[in-house]
């Protein structure tokens, strides 16, 4: 090598100025997850306040309960952060909520971990974290412990969230999907498909008028009410998120042994979910909620059911939309136009963004 | 959603359905051309209300499907090669090439993403200014244009790092395939709605005078199906085959020109092998010489890379017997058994308008077969 060659190899960026400073007094850095000041500072000054919550332990206290603890865990990777009808915060609260209430346990406290990617601004963290205090509150949880790291620019999309909630079991019914029998009905709260017709717009930054908005919202109310006055009557009840309330149906049906049949012509869905599922060829039954469930009932009190339901405005156009059959040869089936039976498959991961 | 719920009318749909069945004297053979046809006549469940008085045969008309191993296999070399990104359809992504599929050249590091058009193929190449973007192109008339507008597009832009890697096949030269077989037992086309569009259905007169067959230009609504089956038998028992346009919301005599001028801007006629046709005279398009600089298959040299050895099954799928409408999807010992839509072996259960999966979706298990 000759000897200016080796020179070169070795010439630093060189100036006589200082370096303009970095104003990174508006995002995280990475040393906000590294235990030091920033991070005190964080947990202290932003998230604490945000979400009223003490940090002097390692572990939160939570009174003993009587009865059955019922836990859940979840984590939320939805893009983009915000989407119409709520964004990242809520879900992960909603979610948590949700999963307890449907399971038929009265929720009573969330845990919240953030992995966030340096950059991301303090503004929409503390939009996030403001969501999440704001959710807790409408549903009636405390964010009783939490942990925050920060990974470097692409690791992570902007800000994950793991949620575990704890709640305790009413003393109605055990809700089970195994005690579903032919004959039941199978309910819905609302409209389907919302959710995930609402971040796909938003993701791919669709425009459509009027434009979709998430069902996100509290179950906790409606389930417990549904519970405590269908008694054993109620044989399940399940949020019919990812894979949308066909996954649901395809739970059901293996654990019951029996077949859901749907009516097409039942199946509620708004004017906005109908356009979009069309133009992009996809099935609403097959699409992300993330307030909106569906409940088995006996025969007998499907009526009085529906008129729970409507009670609450979060379930005020729940309808029925199936029956469960003796089971044939597929799981989950729906009777179309003409009157004929076609299978509902599992769908075989489709090319979707990230939903909840 | 006017326009969808009229179309879907389900007390019209059975209205039709019982005029179909006072029409017909005897079992017609009705071949539907396009694959988003296949699927409305199984979803709609239009296919087992008429199998008493009409066989429906489902045609070549999926894109994704007619695609040749060959050039999946040209694009998953492309995709290999540093610096290279390779856009495409979603479908494309899990069609077997010979060995492996796009899905699987991702997963070990391949530079793949799916797009929803060409043109946004046009911004990664413009984001990506350092890679060189290849736009995976098939499809019928209906997709040729967007793809001719991109080339065009990039032209203008001066774009360098982008070209397309061209497989578009004409729908014309399939079907008169089809017929010159001398097993063929089409007796009338339900001709492709979307297809026409582009190109109008002027060019179907010759096929009339040579084939003598009814030819109906059909949507892909339930109740423009069932208009256009009823034209068919109608025809049929008549015995005077023409050509009847059962889709005029859409589909004028000349077509798009302005589209077509774009397609003959870019493209010329060119022989085309089809998967599970073989070559098909005047088949398909090439790029034309003066937009070899957008050809992907000029721009790049392509070495023999993927051996022919099969890992995919692709050999033992029995596409080109269900897609020249000589067995049903069911009658395939394959199908839904090592053949399903999770593990596809080939790409008529792949592609979201291939028949087999269509009847995955849509046929229950168990009920008859038409």
């Amino acid at each position: 090598m000759a000897d200016d060659d080796r020179r070169t190899e070795f010439v630093l960026p060189y100036s006589s100025a200082c370096p303009a400073a970095v104003d990174q007094s508006n995002c995280i850095q990475l040393a906000h997850g590294e235990g030091g000041r920033l991070m005190r500072q964080l947990l202290k000054e932003r998230i604490a306040p945000t979400l009223q919550a003490a940090i002097n332990e390692d572990a939160a206290r939570i009174s003993a309960m009587k009865g059955d603890w019922a836990v859940t865990t979840d984590s939320f990777v939805v893009s983009p952060l915000f989407f119409p009808g709520g964004n990242i915060g809520s879900l992960a609260v909603y979610g948590t909520v949700n999963d307890l209430s449907v399971a038929g346990a009265d929720p009573i406290a969330i845990t919240l971990s953030l992995i966030i990617e340096e950059g991301l601004s303090f503004q929409l963290l503390d939009e996030v974290l403001s969501s999440v205090a704001r959710t807790a509150n409408e549903c009636g949880v405390r964010v009783v412990a939490g942990d925050t790291k920060v990974v470097p620019r692409g690791a992570v999309d902007k800000l994950f969230i793991t949620t575990t909630g704890v709640g305790q079991y009413r003393p109605a019914s055990h809700l089970q999907c195994q005690q579903i029998q032919s004959g039941d009905l199978l309910l819905i709260s609302g409209p389907i498909g919302q959710h995930g017709m609402a971040v796909l717009a938003a993701r791919e930054k669709l425009h459509m008028t009027p434009e979709p908005i998430s069902d996100c919202g509290n179950l906790r109310i409606v389930c417990a009410t549904l519970h405590n006055q269908l008694g054993e009557d109620l044989r399940a009840m399940r949020d019919a998120t990812r894979g949308g309330v066909s996954a649901v149906l395809q739970e059901w049906s293996e654990a019951s042994g029996t077949t859901m049949q749907l009516y097409e012509n039942q199946l509620p869905v708004t004017a906005e979910t109908r356009g979009m599922c069309e133009l992009l060829g996809l099935d609403p039954l097959y699409v992300a909620n993330e307030g909106t469930f569906v409940a088995a009932v006996a025969p007998s009190v499907f009526e009085k059911a529906l008129e729970v339901m409507r009670e609450f405005s979060i379930s005020s156009r729940a309808c029925a939309i199936g029956k469960v059959i003796d089971k044939i040869s597929s799981p989950v089936v729906i009777e179309r136009m003409l009157g004929t039976l076609h299978p509902i498959d599992d769908p075989a991961g489709a090319p979707l963004p990230r939903i909840c | 959603m006017k326009y969808v719920d009229d179309f879907r009318n389900p007390e019209q749909a059975r209205k039709l359905v019982e005029q179909i069945r006072r029409r017909a004297t005897q079992r017609w053979v009705l071949m539907d051309v396009c694959g988003g046809q296949t699927h409305s006549l199984m979803r709609y469940g239009i296919e087992a209300a008429l199998a008493d008085c009409v066989e429906l045969i489902h045609g070549p008309g999926c894109p994704v499907c007619v695609t040749p191993s060959d050039a999946i296999d040209a694009a998953q070399y492309l995709a290999l090669q540093p610096g290279v990104i390779l856009a495409s359809f979603g479908d494309m992504l899990r069609v077997p090439g010979s060995q492996q599929t796009l899905m699987n050249i991702r997963a070990r590091g391949g530079e793949v993403r799916f797009v929803y058009s060409p043109i946004d193929a046009i911004e990664l190449a413009k984001q990506n200014p350092n890679s060189h973007v290849v736009f995976f192109a098939v499809g019928f008339e209906t997709t040729a244009p967007a793809t001719a507008l991109a080339i065009l597009h990039a032209k203008k832009l001066g774009l360098e790092n982008f070209s397309v890697l061209a497989s578009h096949v004409r729908v014309l030269p399939a079907m008169e395939a089809l017929l010159q077989d001398s097993e063929c037992r089409i007796q009338a086309f339900l001709a492709a709605g979307h297809v026409c569009t582009v190109t109008g259905y002027q060019q179907y007169e010759q096929l009339i005078q040579r084939f003598q067959i009814p030819i109906v230009i059909a949507g892909f609504e339930p109740l423009d199906l069932l208009q256009a089956i009823w034209e068919a038998v109608g025809m049929l028992e008549s015995e005077l085959p023409s050509i009847v346009n059962c889709y005029a919301r859409s589909v004028r005599p000349a077509g798009n020109q302005q589209a077509q001028a774009t397609v003959d801007e870019v493209y010329e006629i060119a022989d085309q092998a089809w998967r599970g046709f073989g070559v098909i005279p005047h088949g398909g398009l090439k790029i034309r010489q003066q937009y070899r600089h957008f050809d992907a298959s000029k721009r790049f040299k392509f070495e023999q890379v993927m051996p022919l050895a099969s890992s995919m099954g692709h050999d033992i799928c029995m596409s080109a017997e269900v897609m020249s409408g000589r067995i049903k999807p069911p009658q395939c010992p394959y199908f839904g058994v090592q053949c399903t839509t999770e593990h596809p072996l080939g790409a008529p259960m792949v592609s979201s308008e291939g028949a087999c999966a269509a009847y995955m979706l849509y046929h229950l298990r168990g009920t008859s077969i038409s």
